[in-house]
């Protein structure tokens, strides 16, 4: 399957939120922790509803959370 | 692993194991007749009775050993399921097709009743596959 080119920053943030774990997140978004990790590692890409939704519970704008790169490489 | 992920090697487990079984009793017997002979209607629905029992039996085992995860299905789960039919699906109509063409070709009932049980099999393990391998190597739904 073709790997997305949607990054994301979720691991930073939650540091930078209290270290908030993985199952705090899950919790609050309301999916499983393993739908985090998938999400962190770029294993899946989560519909607009949940991106907002990952943005909202660690209080950033949807862009802070997750890129998607204009050519290779250059993520804006 | 997510509770739906167990759950799909359940499904993938026991449709193997039990078409295993079925194989081993009808070519056990096979070996004193000619196969398309074999009384093969008890073994197929017995082993689909307890493939049915098996899976039911184990997802509850698995509530019990991890209850909070139990029944907890999100988008991605959903997807993911919904991913993993569509594969199996194919199968299904492969089953359908061939047993069709048997059936014009006037083959004995033995080969087309198998060949349908072999494309449900099939299409389960498929299933389950497809779906074990979006879990872990990733899952893009575009």
């Amino acid at each position: 399957m073709k790997p997305t080119r949607v990054t994301n920053s979720i691991r930073r943030l939650r540091f930078e939120r209290g270290e908030m774990t993985q199952a705090e997140l899950a919790e609050r978004v309301g999916v499983t922790r393993q739908t985090v990790i998938a999400i962190e590692q770029g294993r899946y890409s989560p519909s607009l509803e949940m991106a907002f939704q990952i943005a909202h519970v660690l209080s950033v704008p949807l862009e802070d959370v997750f890129q998607y790169p204009n050519h290779q490489g250059d993520a804006s | 692993m997510s509770f739906e992920e167990k759950s799909a090697w359940i499904m993938g487990v026991v449709a193997t194991g039990s078409y295993g079984v079925y194989l081993a009793i009808v070519l056990g017997m096979a070996g004193t007749m000619p196969v398309a002979e074999v009384p093969y209607v008890a073994p197929l629905l017995w082993t689909i009775g307890a493939s049915i029992a098996a899976s039911i039996a184990l997802h509850i085992l698995l509530g019990i050993f991890s209850p909070k995860e139990a029944g907890k299905k999100d988008q991605r789960d959903r997807e993911i399921y919904r991913f993993g039919e569509y594969i199996g699906q194919s199968f299904v109509v492969i089953g359908g097709v061939a047993a069709l063409l048997l059936a014009m070709a006037a083959v004995g009932h033995f080969w087309i009743a198998n060949v349908i049980y072999l494309t449900f099999v099939l299409s389960a393990i498929l299933g389950s596959v497809a779906k074990i391998v979006a879990y872990r190597r990733g899952f893009q739904p575009w």
